[in-house]
Parts: C-alpha cells; structure tokens; sequence
C-alpha cells in the first residue's frame, strides 16, 4: 500500500491530510500554526499519522502546501497553495472552474480551465478585511470566540450592515452597534455578509464561472455559505464538514503521490 | 478679558485650549474621549475652564473640531481639523508649509500657504495601517506602554523590517519577530520606519515643502519624530503643544470671529453657524 501525506501550513492552522492507495483520507492532523512552522507540521502529520498506526518511515511521499511549506524540513516536495486547493477541490468535484478560498489570513479566488489547470488568480493578503481576520476580530470585540462564530450567528433575525473597509476600525463600528442595542449575532451576520461582499469582488476578478467551490477555514461557517450562494445565485460545492479545511491539504497529498508514481515510472524506464 | 476656546474631539482624545485676545494659551486640558463622545467634549472643555480658572460666560466664543465636532452641543460653530491643523501649526511655527497630523485613528498630510490656508490635503481614514493604531497594536503586543514606544526605538542598533501593511496582521508579525529572538527595540524601530514611511508617501502626494510641522498626538512619540527627521533628511517642527494643534487652530478661528464682532447673542448659539469650512 502506498502512502502519502500533504500538510497544509497555512498563517493560522496546520493541517495534515494521510492518502491512501485507493483515495481514502486515512487521517488527519489539525493545530494552531502558531510561529514554529516545522514543528507545528512535524506535530500536525504525527496525529494524523497516530490515527492510522502509521509512522513517518510508512509514509512514501510529503508534499508541502502553504504559506510556511518552504519551512517544513522532512518534505520530498512543495506546492503552491492555489495549485494544492485546486488539486484537492477537483478532485472532490471534478466540474469545479471557480474556487474561493478564504483561511485566517488570505483570500484567494481562482479560475480553472477544463483540465483543472489554474488560469487566473487573485489574493488577498494584504488587508485583514477581506480575510478570517476581520471575522475573528469582530467577534472579539463582540465578546466571542472565533469557535464560537457559528452557533452566534445562527441565531441572527437581520444583518446589522458593518462596512468591512478595516478590521481595526471595525471597533468602533460594532460598538456602536451594541450601544445602540443592535445584537451581537445580527452585527457578526453584518461582518460575514461584509466579508462575503469583498470574497465575490475577488471572484469577479478572476471571471468566475461555474461549478464554484468553496474551501478553506471560513467556510466551515455554514453562514457564509449560505450568504455566498445568495450573492452568486447559483449553487456551489462545499466539502463536507472538515474537510473543507483540509482540501489544499488533500491536494498537496494526491500530487504527493502523482509526483511519486511518476518517478517510479521514470526509474523503472531508466531500469 | 474676552476668551475664545477649542475643543479638538478626537477619535482617541479631546482636547481643548482657551485663548486670551493676544491670542496666547491660558489654559489646556486632554481626556480620553471614551464612548460618550458629547460628555467627553464637556468634559475637556470644563477641565479647561478650571485649569485657567476661567468662568463659563468669559468665553465668548466655542469652535468645535475634530471628527466629534458636531458633538461640541455648546459650540458655536464647526470647523474641519484639517482647517484647525493648519491654522494650528502656522501660529505655532509661522515657517509651516506643510504638516503631517498622526492622530489615534487616521494620518494626514496637509499643504498650507503662508498665511495658513489650506492648498490641498490626503488623508488614511480607511485603513489603520499608518496611524497611531498601529502603535498602540504594537505596543499590546509587545506588552509595553505607550509612552516607551518611541524611547524604546531609539536605543535600537538595527530596524527590524516590518513587511505587513495591515494592523492586524502587523501585531502578528511583531510577535513571530520576538519568538525569533529579535531585541524589542530593534522591532519597534522598525515599526516606527514602517509608519513614518506610510506617511511620507501621503506627504509626497501634498507635495512635501519645509517646514514640516508635525501635529497630533503621535507627535509626542520622540521614536516617532526621530524615524521623520531621518527619512525627510530635515527635522519637522515640534512643541510641547503639537497635539493640541487642532483645539488651538479651532480656537484661533474662535478668537478671529470675536475680534471681527461676529460674536454670537448672548443665550443663544444657533445664530452664528456660517462660516464651517
């Protein structure tokens, strides 16, 4: 059985993703990227490892994704984070063109063409307005967690219209929203539809078209999806649960093992 | 006696200073400006008063500035701070042709004629990269109070580049710079580079012409003017007074208006509203 691992370092998570031979995810390992990018990796792909009774020497291939891959010591290869994601999003829909990917701290829309080969892209880094950042801070302000995003805005009845231009000065905004006794859960349901505002722009940029496909941290919360699908009119792909987190993750593990094949195929020819 | 006051709401601080007719500073005061923007106007403008030991009705006229004047409900009237910055620093340093305003919450950059009339002006309103935001996120997160940021830099051997231009993700940045054993000043003077750079770019789009006079309450950082004075190549003007800029330009143009008769009646301050510019 051949084994292969992509671990996604990304500005804010880790994540680590074990592929089987037959494209079963076999484990997964998830952490706070913190700023000991190898050693969160290194930490990431042992849990994930751990779950299948697996150690590092079991494993035949490691690729590296994201913005610490060139970090990551005890890697065969690394990929670019548009080229993982996308991997990792045809893969789990092979019609996907357009995909959004929204992490902690960037935004990134893409185009693909028919083969699944990125053709056009635009990100954010930048600004922390178009990222999870502006979420993450605006709950906090509000008095939550970020793990409590979800379940807050669940409860929303309305959207408190918040104008996403910057994350700091968010503050003030969405104090004065509370002191005018708007609800924290109708001002968080302002701050995704803001940061939904900003994902479509990116996408627009790129010249979207469908199937669309959503990955990354953000989307875990299930209203921005719905907000997204709103805005766009049109259906979109979301991998089940988790696993849209993981997906450049995937990615990087599934062109672990294409780059693999490919070298055993060369040598055997060589042979 | 007549008195003329100004009350700078700012986004961080207000600030108020009263004037006697020879235009000289008789009284000053500085609070936080908190969430109740119209009490803390009072406030400082209260505070003023008892610090010059100044009677309410001596006052003849109030100008309200910054961006929670129209909150000054006792003002007489309002004026930008971009006209108060101006007016401000011109009186101050009669050289002044240009000057750059750090305050809490936004930078700008202003051109001013000789007689302090404002040509043109730019502003960061929209992002917190490059205001005192930045500092203050700077300093939560290196775990130091304000007032060491700038004394801090200066002992610095080398600036720590800073690559971020967003707040939020500078406050990052200046963590992972410490978790890879950087020396805080050394950090902090480049933090203290990566905003003096944000702001001579929004100088260069006035047109930079000397002096520069550098106002608001960023101005009292000596890190701060220091990292200016090296990347202009010349040194900005500075007093102890430079972030009551504004209150003192909108009690300048309190003063003109008293001198000119255009006071308001007695009892009634909604007569004399023309004239905010």
């Amino acid at each position: 059985m051949i084994y292969t691992a992509g671990i996604d370092v990304g500005s804010t998570y880790t994540k680590a993703v074990i592929l089987s031979e037959d494209d079963r995810i076999v484990g997964r390992g998830l952490l706070k990227t913190g700023f000991k990018l190898n050693e969160a990796a290194e930490r990431a792909l042992q849990q994930a490892l751990t779950q299948v009774n697996l150690d590092q020497n079991d494993l035949d291939y490691l690729a590296t994704t994201g913005y610490g891959r060139f970090q990551v010591s005890s890697r065969n290869v690394n990929v670019t984070d548009l080229t993982a994601a996308a991997r990792g999003a045809r893969f789990l829909f092979p019609h996907t063109r357009t995909i959004l990917d929204v992490g902690g701290q960037t935004m990134k829309a893409s185009r693909l063409d028919e083969q699944g080969k990125v053709r056009s892209f635009r990100l954010n880094d930048k600004c922390a307005a178009g990222t999870g950042a502006f979420l993450e801070k605006t709950a906090r302000y509000l008095g939550f967690s970020t793990e409590e995003i979800g379940p807050l805005v669940a409860t929303s009845k309305q959207v408190v219209p918040i104008s996403g231009v910057c994350a700091v000065f968010a503050e003030s905004e969405v104090i004065n929203h509370l002191s005018q006794g708007s609800s924290p859960a109708d001002i968080m349901h302002g701050a995704i539809v803001s940061l939904v505002d900003r994902s479509v722009q990116l996408m627009k940029r790129v010249q979207m078209e469908p199937e669309f496909t959503l990955v990354g941290g953000i989307l875990r919360f299930e209203t921005m999806v719905r907000v997204i699908r709103e805005k766009l009119g049109a259906h979109v792909n979301v991998p089940d649960g988790d696993l849209v987190q993981y997906t450049a993750a995937l990615g990087a593990a599934l062109l672990a093992r294409h780059r693999l094949l490919k070298l055993r195929e060369q040598s055997a020819i060589a042979a | 006696m007549a008195y003329a006051a100004g009350v700078d709401v700012g986004s961080t601080q207000t600030k108020a200073i009263i004037l006697d007719e020879e235009r000289r500073i008789v009284s000053r005061a500085l609070i936080d400006t908190g969430a109740n923007v119209m009490l803390a106007a009072e406030n400082a403008y209260v505070a003023a008063l008892q610090n010059g030991n100044i009677r309410e009705e001596e006052v003849e006229y109030v100008v309200g500035t910054g961006y929670g004047r129209y909150k000054v409900t006792f003002g007489d009237t309002q004026i930008t701070e971009i006209s108060c910055h101006g007016r401000g620093a011109v009186h101050m340093f009669p050289g002044t042709r240009t000057v750059v305003d750090m305050g809490g919450q936004d930078t700008k950059a202003i051109r001013v004629s000789p007689n302090g009339e404002i040509i043109d002006f730019c502003m960061n309103d929209k992002c917190a990269a490059g205001t005192g935001r930045f500092l203050g996120a700077a300093a939560s997160a290196l775990e130091i109070p304000l007032s060491d940021l700038g004394p801090t830099a200066l002992r610095a051997e080398k600036a720590v580049k800073i690559s971020t231009t967003c707040t939020v993700f500078a406050e990052s940045e200046v963590v992972s710079w410490l978790g890879k054993g950087k020396k805080i000043e050394d950090i902090l003077l480049g933090v203290h580079q990566s905003i003096a750079s944000r702001s001579l770019s929004l100088m260069r789009r006035v047109g930079i012409e000397p002096e520069v006079t550098f106002t608001g309450g960023v101005a009292r950082n000596i890190g701060m003017v220091t990292a200016l004075n090296e990347m202009l190549g010349f040194a900005v003007n500075v007093g102890e007074d430079s972030h009551y800029m504004g209150a003192l330009g909108a009690a300048l143009f309190a003063m003109d208006r008293i001198l000119s008769g255009r006071v308001p009646l007695t009892g009634n301050n909604t007569v004399c509203k023309e004239g905010a510019t």
